[in-house]
């Protein structure tokens, strides 16, 4: 059922496209695609291994060393997870620019008045682009490999430890193949984010396939052509998780020791744990305090001139009661997917799981076009009531859920679940007494991811809301077209703020029950 | 447990649903889908139910209007449908999705060119596409072919090609020159950009006084927004910056586009949105588009706000604007032959 769910927008789709687009792909092959797919491919290889290799190593720091400020650390690197692409986009252009706070400073210092005479290069290029999305991505490999790296047995590490090796080389021997799944966890989800983001990279001028689909569809009413398009990338997505699940067939990464014990930091010398210190806070104070800091200055501006509108309240109740409805039912979904796919162990299963995946890859644009025709028919109340904007949260991010619980439970061994089921448990009473419990921390941090990327949704949120229902996305959209920024920077603020509880909670949630 | 767990999914569906429940539009209100900012209806609208006392829900979809209407089919609650180019207004009625509406005050506020044949649409408001400058380049006149002059090489700042706004531009250009040399205009432009074809337009008027470029084309409303200060004070100082100049097609006029509105087909309450559009083009709707939209109201004689009245005569271009829509998807084409955002 839940796979028929994603299926059937994209059914919609494959149906739209069918209805043909002349000379389309001619076209697009000669001026269009040469260009979108190495733009593409640049800023997803950039954007990926930027978030790879900040993502792991962040995480074995705060796992496998001791620093002062390590425990606020390890929560406060999720922050930049509550900021938005587009927003982080339109924050660092700002501040950034020939005449915004920096470079102004910047003149003054070297004594030049005009910028015409000295100027920064511009951030609106492919290396920025990449930067900032991965300043904003990397939690979620960090969070993917920090579960693991926590709920890695101790002993499979001092094994290797008393074997002579140093921490470097656990790490790179030991310690990083075991995550690998979670690694790949994390990183695609980044690349899916990377992939379907309309907002920054257009803003920072680069034409990946998601503005080309974009354009196609909105400038030239091309619609069978972008549905054309959208299925197109759509295969060569499936065609990587496939080919990365094949890398890792026949692998177990299950640990078998009775009783795991969570790895004991080492302490660092002073000189050391202030270079980790340092590193660590870099990502937060760019991904997160600095456009933190510019939306909150902007807000306060605006309140200061107009005071606060009431409006405000009603949307940020809105967005809280659609992304918590998102979040749960997605999670629901997520578990009964992956844990059907446990049970069966038949590649049948798991080509469904894959399948209930694919709606993160499509950009929430086509999504929500897919969509559209899908609901309508089957009741417009699901559109008029707002159940639509769930329903599409749940097939867009099935694939962050799923993929957390999956990561979770490839650590707990079908051999348990034999074990269990010799004792006569069943399917039912096994997930809620092993597995569950088992994977709690897995579970709370793809949960809270959901409910993060719920709040942050925009297009799929503005073309299937109810008549005169706005949330906080919606809103700050509305207000960023017309350009009245500062309008929009409350919204924004609050997404950020909104976003925020439920990282702090989530994150101690996480911490405690592993290290309980 | 599988079953139990998707009886699980539907219920909590279902009580979404009953928790939700659908607002059934009344005689006294309207519902209105618009591709235009909230922020720049709600006067209108709170003017309109001052007046009438008729309530009006919005909806703001920025792109995919066309699709939400359709897939709604005979059961939509969309009464007016409003966009901010001619192209998607167009494209609404050639769907099928409007309604032709007889109206004497309607005929008589919007002339026969800003409206369509059989009144399935009207213009609400126009706004030129005009020529944003450095202020020390003096510039008093301009044409959208010098755009394509090699001597601008590296000092032009402008949005996507792909953006509506342009590509009417470019599609008007079409009309006029031929495919050929449009391109070869396109290609001139590319070759004089002094950055990405991206952003927005008033960037163009931040990037000229940050020295990124000297001339860039924005809209002329962005004009008013920025000089007025309603858009803060850092934008203030943005349209305070830069010099305007209101550019020509070479023997010809200004290109305007339009902000516009249609009756939606299956409308549950057409005589109360009717009253609406009418409300719009009245003295107090136009005075409202005029004063705190900075645009240029259609209604005749109308009055315009005064820092737009100090950017010059505006002389429209006689092309009709049903040919820039029509030539829409072409300017399209030619924008991505010549790479024109790459």
């Amino acid at each position: 059922m839940v796979a028929g769910l994603v299926l059937a927008p994209l059914a919609a789709l494959g149906v739209t496209a069918l209805n043909g687009s002349e000379d389309l792909w001619q076209h697009l092959l000669a001026y269009v695609l040469p260009v979108a797919v190495r733009d593409t491919l640049v800023l997803l290889t950039g954007v990926g291994l930027m978030t790879a290799a900040m993502g792991t190593s962040l995480a074995w720091l705060v796992t496998a060393y001791d620093f002062p400020g390590r425990k606020v650390l390890t929560w406060a690197l999720l922050l930049p997870l509550a900021v938005p692409t587009y927003i982080i986009a339109y924050a660092y252009l700002d501040i950034l620019h020939p005449v915004g706070v920096v470079q102004t400073t910047v003149r003054a210092l070297v004594g030049v008045d005009n910028p015409r005479d000295f100027r920064l290069p511009d951030i609106r290029s492919m290396v920025g682009c990449i930067a900032l999305l991965g300043f904003v991505l990397y939690p979620y490999v960090y969070l993917a490999t920090r579960a693991m790296f926590l709920m890695q047995s101790a002993n499979l590490l001092d094994a290797a430890r008393t074997l002579g090796h140093g921490r470097r080389t656990v790490f790179f021997r030991v310690a990083l193949p075991l995550a690998r799944p979670a690694l790949a966890v994390g990183v695609s989800l980044t690349l899916m984010e990377t992939l379907n983001d309309i907002g920054a990279s257009e803003f920072l001028g680069v034409r990946t396939l998601s503005v080309t689909i974009y354009t196609t569809w909105a400038t030239r009413a091309d619609l069978p052509g972008a549905a054309q398009i959208a299925l197109a990338m759509l295969a060569v997505v499936m065609s990587l998780v496939i080919f990365e699940r094949y890398a890792r067939r026949q692998r177990s990464y299950a640990n078998d020791a009775q009783h795991p014990r969570p790895l004991r930091p080492e302490r660092l010398r002073a000189v050391p744990a202030a270079a980790a210190l340092a590193a660590a806070s870099l990502p937060i104070v760019i991904g997160f305090v600095v456009p933190a800091l510019y939306l909150a200055h902007a807000a306060w501006t605006r309140v200061q001139a107009d005071g606060l509108s009431p409006a405000i309240v009603v949307e940020a109740r809105n967005t809280l009661t659609v992304a918590l409805a998102g979040t749960l039912l997605t999670m629901v979904a997520a578990l009964v997917v992956v844990y059907a796919a446990r049970l069966h162990r038949s590649r049948w299963s798991t080509g469904i799981t894959q399948v209930a995946s694919l709606g993160y890859a499509v950009p929430g644009i086509v999504l929500a076009i897919g969509l559209l025709p899908v609901i309508t028919g089957v009741n417009i109340v699901l559109l008029t009531s707002g159940v639509a904007i769930v329903i599409a949260y749940v097939i867009r991010f099935l694939a962050i859920g799923a993929g957390g619980i999956e990561s979770g439970f490839s650590r707990v061994p079908l051999s348990v679940d034999d074990a269990a089921r010799t004792l006569g448990d069943s399917p039912a009473r096994r997930l809620w007494r092993i597995h569950l419990p088992l994977t709690r921390p897995a579970l709370a941090m793809s949960s809270l991811l959901v409910f993060v990327d719920c709040m942050k949704e925009l297009p799929a949120t503005l073309m299937l809301r109810p008549v005169g229902f706005e949330t906080l996305a919606t809103h700050l959209y509305g207000d960023a077209v017309r350009g009245t920024y500062e309008d929009a920077a409350i919204a924004a603020l609050l997404i950020v703020v909104a976003g925020l509880i439920p990282v702090l909670l989530l994150a101690r949630a996480a911490e405690t029950s592993i290290q309980r | 447990m599988l079953i139990r767990m998707s009886r699980t999914v539907t219920c909590a569906a279902l009580l979404m649903l009953v928790l939700m429940p659908a607002r059934p539009a009344s005689a006294q209100e309207i519902n209105l889908y618009t591709t235009r900012e909230p922020g720049l209806m709600k006067p209108l609208m709170d003017g309109f139910t001052k007046t009438t006392g008729i309530k009006v829900n919005s909806i703001f979809v920025k792109d995919g209007l066309t699709e939400r209407v359709a897939a709604e089919g005979a059961q939509s609650p969309a009464d007016v449908l409003m966009t901010v180019d001619i192209g998607n207004l167009i494209d609404l009625v050639e769907k099928g999705l409007a309604q032709p509406v007889q109206s004497p005050v309607l005929e008589q506020a919007v002339p026969a060119n800003l409206r369509g044949q059989d009144n399935q649409w009207f213009t609400l408001s126009t706004r030129a596409r005009v020529l944003y400058a450095a202020k020390d380049l003096k510039l008093t006149s301009f044409t959208y072919e010098d755009l394509a002059d090699p001597k601008w090489k590296g000092r032009i700042c402008i949005r996507s090609g792909q953006h509506p706004y342009n590509t009417a531009m470019v599609a008007a250009f079409l009309a006029k020159h031929g495919e050929a040399q449009t391109e070869a205009w396109l290609r001139g432009i590319k070759a004089n950009l002094a950055r990405k074809a991206t952003g927005g337009d008033r960037d163009v008027a931040r990037d000229i006084i940050g020295g990124i470029c000297d001339i860039g084309i924005g809209n002329s409303y962005y004009v008013g927004l920025m000089r007025s200060g309603s858009g803060g004070a850092d934008q203030k100082k943005w349209g305070d910056g830069i010099d305007v100049v209101l550019p020509t097609f070479a023997g010809g006029g200004t290109l305007v586009n339009i902000s516009g509105a249609a009756i939606a087909r299956h409308a549950p309450n057409r005589a109360a949105a009717q009253r609406f559009l009418e409300y719009l083009v009245s003295d107090d709707g136009q005075k409202i588009y005029a004063e705190m939209n900075y645009e240029h109201p259609v209604k005749a004689g109308a009055p315009i706000h005064p820092i737009m009245a100090a950017l010059g005569q505006l002389k429209v271009d006689p092309l009709p604007l049903t040919e820039v829509a029509r030539l829409r998807a072409a300017a399209s084409k030619l924008v991505d032959k010549v790479g024109f955002d790459q």
